[in-house]
């Protein structure tokens, strides 16, 4: 289901913004794009004009020459919703084939009967066995299975989702492998995340972001500049006696409005949402988008996103006096029952089948959080393997002595960052069992690009402050929460945000809820609880926990594309001025052939080759404003002196070569 | 070297040397520590508030400063419309001068309170003392208020989030009576001894060698010349203001009246740096402004120095440059100097007759008063800088990847709306102002002396010159009309306040906005990129929109010589 590598415009696509870029005329839609509205009153004035001339008036220019100028306006409009509706077309395409997965799925109520998944109201409640699709969003309410979720993140290896605990959502689309579960649907019809993913990309429901809205007033402004100078030019002219045609007005007030950004705002707002979801990231507004770019903070986990999943035990350290046979028995019995992956990793590494050794009546002691030690009792013996403090504590209150050298051991791991487990029998340490996190390659790299952004890592881990602070130094990150609880986090983040940082975070548990609704950017993972995906403002498909590091360049790219179209369109300016502005008055002041610096033919020809250039250049930009800018962590100087170079100094020389080729091929008609 | 162009080069440079100290010193007094002039002053300003009951500790937010501001402003138009409509009956009037129309009142008034000082009368037959001595005393507040301004300024970026931005009582009291009249005396006394004119006796009689009699105005001038450049206003004492004999006697007055013009400007950079600890930020500044300064200087100073084609065309030596509308005494190259000086800081004083200068000359003038932000006038001219970092800030910002900040505070919507307001101001001030006037010759075309190009250049000067609240003239037009004195006097308020509270309502909102500590990805606004950037940004907003109207005036005039 994975589509990045689909191609900007594709046909079936290209025909649906076609279709939508005359849709998109109407005055009523264009009013919200002031920039674009003024074109379209122009447009309409220039039809006006050209139909006023056929009626014999000759002052106003020819009949042809003022339609020209009335098409390549009514070009520029279209060209302009092109821009967006392709956008919007893309957008659409991506979300629809997620929810195409989902519907007309059969489901088979918990009453027996089977209906359509259209059908399934919130709350309702519904079956689910091995080969079955599962028929919407929901949460296990009793049961577990193993579920393949390829259909939705592109991931083959099945998942284990059970009822209770932060594994129980399931998504509509999803195959169950094996067992049975029951599921209570959690949203109703037509409400689900990629619903409401799909209404932010459509017109209708689309709300402009801040930063948007700030730019249109920037925009809006310029417009107003150009409408001042473009007015006052008539009576300027008029006591120059110096006359100037209304289509000469119009095409120099639309050549100086800012069309180009104008033209693609919109188109870049939507791309970024629709580039979210390419990497299978649903957004459930555009402002989380346009705030992801201004992360300051971000909070990892430690587990699956810094280290490889779990820790794995990789030694045993037999006490003084003590038969290592004898440390690896209590080891590998105590971890029999132990089906975490750390008691396995013990048993794989001691290489001992546990049911080797002769044990009677076992009476097997579960983990708790009080005694922090698990084991097993049998006839005489009571092996316990736990943390240091607790087995220490079981050690002295015997009466026996917790020897130097363990502790010197437990010392040691933990400040190369493992974590020590210590092992007794009889209330008499045996040794200590070193456990390591293995760090994920390449993952030092992704956190050096994240600080030459301006962005601090911060690893959360459940782990004592000696180990954090190793994983911490080995794998790059600036700063870390140990021994953390829930609470930690949201702690951690209300400090970060006091002092003025935006923070983001990725969660998934329902205890992460409050967290991720207080973090400015909050992705919950989709394998997460209802809770937790309602709480932030993004759902990464993929439960990947480094997709974060992405939602911020895709944020970035964001605002980069609006500022450098900005500055590129404004740029073009100064090549247009010339353009026009000798066009405008040589007829009248023939002094003023200096100025026609580009040496356009003629005053006709160097108008319209600048309503052409101001024309074509917005398709021409579609598919940059799709894809995004570049983004690069070179540090916000050297990035605004790149962008500035590149837009700006070409903003500035690429019309007054565009416009001079132009110039040369409309010559030879005029 | 020629010795014109090294004078100047060496008065810019004791300028700038001077400018660095005083930013510091101007850093200290609105930081409210101790300075030398303290003992002085001190009992004085107590006796003021306590008459007026002003409490000068009370911390003001930005809208509260802006109330103070334009209360106390209104005050002083009032008294000033009282004081000239009546001048004839009121003391200190020894030449008999009659009162003031009510509209040239209203613009002579405005134009002082303002700080432009467009004037549409002659000081010798339209001034009475008395009358002289309250425009002397709106030089020194006018200056003083655009100097506090840029204080709440200063404060609103000192702190990290606060909406306490000190006491506008304050800051204007120190600003008159700490920076401006201590420079003042300086610069009075100077003026003294090379020959100004200081005294309350009215017209002089001199017999000429022809054996007539001729009437010299003098009157209380020194102390109105000082100021009227500290406080960069412009208004001279005169009609021919700093070209008049005793408004400006020989070549080191004049040098020094430049340097007084100069020196508050640039210390008011410098200043800023002191006070906010961003000195960094404060070179930035330093730096663009004065690219911008000596890109319209330079070929002044040279087209003036060039001389007129057309004249050299008719077989006359014009190897001293361009000395029509020039006094001797000064030169080409001081001339073309003082016609940048005066333009991009909002002084308005001339020297020579901005009418007679090079049309490029010209055009460079006009664009020094539509930038009105390379150095500026006492105060506003920061203000005016400000608007065009944010729209910098807002575009490069984006350009960076984050949504845009400014001293780690957030620029968004509203802030947006304010800057574009106040830079959308000036050029539709000037452009549909100038538009009327050409629109309606029987009003405003019609009192030109020129037709044509230069005509409208004349038009387009005064409404920039309003706009800008600059108050030279191009002159060449009959100004003292109903039609001039009302279109222009509206002009000048909304060119003035405007520009004052948009910046400080800004600032205002900034100051009061969440922290934002800097990060790798954080736009550095003090480097040499960004300078680019705000001098690009000036360029295409400010100088292009003025374009089409500067190609009908000075451009066309150029080319068809």
């Amino acid at each position: 289901m994975k589509s990045n590598n689909k191609s900007l415009f594709q046909k079936d696509l290209l025909n649906e913004a076609f279709r939508q870029s005359f849709v998109k005329l109407n005055p009523r839609l264009m009013f919200r794009n002031p920039v674009m509205f003024t074109v379209e009153i122009g447009t309409a004035v220039m039809l006006i004009v050209s139909l006023w001339t056929l009626t014999g008036s000759s002052d106003q220019g020819s009949f042809w020459y003022n339609f020209t100028v009335f098409l390549i306006l009514f070009l520029t409009l279209l060209f302009a919703n092109f821009a967006e509706a392709i956008a919007e077309a893309r957008g659409k395409a991506q979300a629809d084939s997620l929810r195409k997965t989902r519907e007309e799925t059969p489901a088979r109520l918990a009453d027996g009967r089977t209906i359509t998944s259209a059908a399934l109201k919130k709350g309702d409640i519904f079956i689910c066995e091995a080969g079955d699709i599962i028929a919407t969003d929901g949460e296990i309410i009793e049961g577990l299975a193993t579920i393949d979720e390829s259909a939705i993140t592109g991931e083959s290896a099945p998942v284990i989702r059970e009822s209770g605990g932060d594994k129980s959502s399931v998504t509509g689309g999803t195959k169950v492998l094996s067992d049975k579960i029951k599921v209570k649907v959690t949203t109703e019809p037509g409400e689900s995340f990629l619903d409401k993913m799909i209404a932010l990309v459509e017109g209708a429901s689309r709300q402009k972001t801040p930063n948007e809205i700030a730019l249109t007033i920037l925009l809006a402004g310029f417009t107003l500049v150009f409408i001042i100078v473009t007015v006052s030019l008539k009576p300027f002219a008029d006591y120059a006696n110096a006359p100037i045609t209304i289509a000469s007005f119009i095409a120099l007030f639309v050549c100086l409005i800012p069309t180009t950004i104008g033209g693609l705002l919109s188109a870049i707002g939507i791309a970024g949402m629709d580039r979210a979801l390419r990497a299978n990231v649903i957004t459930k507004s555009g402002k989380a988008v346009e705030t992801a770019g201004d992360i300051d903070v971000l909070l990892l986990d430690k587990t699956g996103t810094i280290t490889i999943g779990n820790r794995k035990a990789t030694q045993f350290y037999p006490a003084k006096d003590i038969d290592e046979k004898q440390m690896i028995r209590a080891a590998v019995l105590s971890s029999m029952s132990d089906d975490t992956p750390e008691g396995k990793s013990i048993i794989e590494l001691a290489g001992v089948n546990p049911l080797s050794y002769a044990v009677n009546a076992p009476r097997f002691i579960r983990f708790s959080a009080e005694t922090r030690s698990s084991g097993i009792d049998f006839e005489q013996s009571r092996i316990r393997k736990g943390a240091t403090d607790a087995i220490k504590r079981i050690v002295e209150k015997a009466g026996n002595i917790f020897p130097e050298e363990i502790e010197a051991k437990v010392r040691e791991i933990s400040g190369k960052g493992g974590t020590p487990l210590v092992v007794s029998e009889n209330e008499t340490a045996l040794g200590v069992i070193e456990l390591q996190d293995i760090i994920k390659p390449g993952i030092r790299e992704r956190f050096e690009r994240l600080r030459k952004m301006g962005i601090k890592t911060v690893m959360v881990t459940g782990d004592n402050p000696l180990t954090a602070k190793f994983i911490a130094e080995k794998a790059g990150v600036d700063d870390f929460i140990a021994e953390a609880k829930p609470e930690d986090k949201m702690n951690y983040i209300k400090k970060e945000q006091s002092a003025g940082r935006l923070v983001a975070m990725m969660g998934d548990g329902t205890n992460d809820a409050p967290a991720l609704a207080q973090a400015d950017v909050g992705v919950a993972m989709n394998s997460g609880t209802q809770a937790a995906k309602e709480a932030g403002n993004m759902v990464d498909l993929d439960n990947d926990p480094t997709k974060l590091i992405e939602v911020v360049e895709i944020g970035k790219q964001l605002l980069m594309t609006r500022g450098t179209l900005t500055t590129f369109s404004i740029a073009n300016d100064v090549a247009k001025y010339f353009a026009i502005i000798p066009a405008l008055f040589i007829t009248a002041i023939p002094a003023l052939q200096s100025l026609n610096i580009m040496a356009l033919s003629s005053p006709q020809s160097a108008i319209l080759s600048a309503v052409i250039f101001n024309a074509i250049i917005i398709p021409f930009l579609i598919p940059l404003a799709l894809k995004g800018v570049a983004y690069k962590p070179i540090g916000a100087s050297a990035l605004l002196r790149r962008n500035l170079l590149i837009y700006g100094l070409g903003g500035l020389i690429a019309p007054f070569i565009g416009i001079k080729l132009i110039d040369i091929i409309v010559s030879l008609f005029i | 070297m020629n010795t014109e162009i090294l004078g100047i080069i060496v008065m810019f440079t004791a300028t700038l040397a001077l400018a660095l100290p005083f930013g510091k010193y101007i850093a200290r007094v609105y930081g409210g520590e101790k300075t030398l002039l303290d003992p002085v002053f001190n009992p004085i300003e107590k006796v003021c508030y306590k008459i007026s009951g002003i409490n000068n500790k009370k911390e003001m937010n930005w809208k509260e400063h802006m109330v103070a501001l334009l209360t106390i402003n209104l005050v002083w138009f009032l008294l000033g419309m009282l004081i000239l409509m009546t001048q004839q009956w009121l003391p200190f009037n020894p030449d008999h001068n009659p009162n003031m129309s009510a509209d040239l009142a209203f613009n002579t008034t405005i134009s002082f309170v303002v700080n432009c000082n467009l004037q549409h009368y002659s000081g010798e037959t339209g001034m009475s003392y008395l009358g002289q001595m309250w425009l002397m005393f709106l030089q020194f507040v006018s200056a003083g208020t655009g100097l506090a301004a840029a204080a709440i300024l200063f404060k609103a970026f000192r702190e990290k989030t606060t909406d306490q931005l000190g006491n506008f009582y304050d800051f204007l009291m120190k600003s008159c009576t700490r920076i401006l009249l201590p420079l003042s005396l300086v610069v009075a006394l100077i003026l003294v001894f090379n020959g100004t004119p200081m005294t309350f006796e009215g017209k002089d009689q001199i017999v000429s060698l022809q054996g007539d009699t001729v009437n010299v105005s003098t009157g209380p001038a020194a102390g109105f010349i000082a100021i009227k450049h500290v406080g960069t206003n412009g208004g001279g004492f005169f009609g021919a203001n700093a070209a008049h004999p005793f408004e400006n006697p020989n070549y080191l007055t004049n040098m020094v009246v430049m340097f007084a013009q100069l020196i508050v400007p640039l210390a008011m950079i410098f200043a800023f740096g002191y006070f906010t600890g961003r000195k960094k930020f404060s070179r930035m500044i330093f730096g663009v402004m004065t690219v911008g300064f000596l890109l319209l200087t330079l070929p002044n100073i040279n087209m003036e120095m060039n001389g007129n084609p057309a004249i050299a065309a008719m077989g006359i030596d014009d190897s001293s440059g361009a000395t029509e509308g020039k006094e001797i005494r000064f030169g080409a190259a001081a001339t073309g100097f003082w016609s940048i000086v005066t333009t991009v800081i909002s002084t308005g004083s001339v020297n020579g007759m901005h009418d007679s200068t090079m049309p490029l000359s010209g055009m460079n003038e006009l664009l020094a008063m539509m930038v009105n932000a390379f150095y500026g006038g006492c105060g506003v001219g920061l203000l005016n800088f400000f608007i065009f970092i944010i729209l910098a800030v807002f575009i490069s910002g984006l350009m960076v990847g984050r949504t845009p900040e400014f001293m780690g505070k957030k620029i968004e919507a509203r802030e947006m709306k304010i800057a574009m307001i106040i830079a959308l101001l000036h050029p539709f001030l000037i452009l549909v102002g100038t538009a009327l006037a050409t629109a309606f010759p029987a009003q405003g075309a019609s009192t030109l002396n020129n037709p044509g190009f230069h005509g409208f250049s004349e038009i387009l000067y005064e409404y920039t010159s309003s706009a800008a609240n600059n108050g030279s003239g191009f002159e060449g037009l009959g100004d003292n009309n109903l039609w001039w004195n009302i279109t222009t006097g509206f002009v000048l308020i909304l060119g003035r306040f405007l520009p004052i509270i948009g910046p400080i309502a800004i600032a205002g909102l900034l100051a009061n906005k969440k922290y934002i500590p800097e990060s790798n990805g954080t736009l550095k606004t003090d480097t040499a990129t960004f300078g680019l950037m705000v001098f690009a940004v000036i360029a295409i907003i400010a100088a292009l929109s003025f374009f089409p109207a500067l190609t009908l005036g000075p451009i066309a005039e150029y080319f068809s010589m």
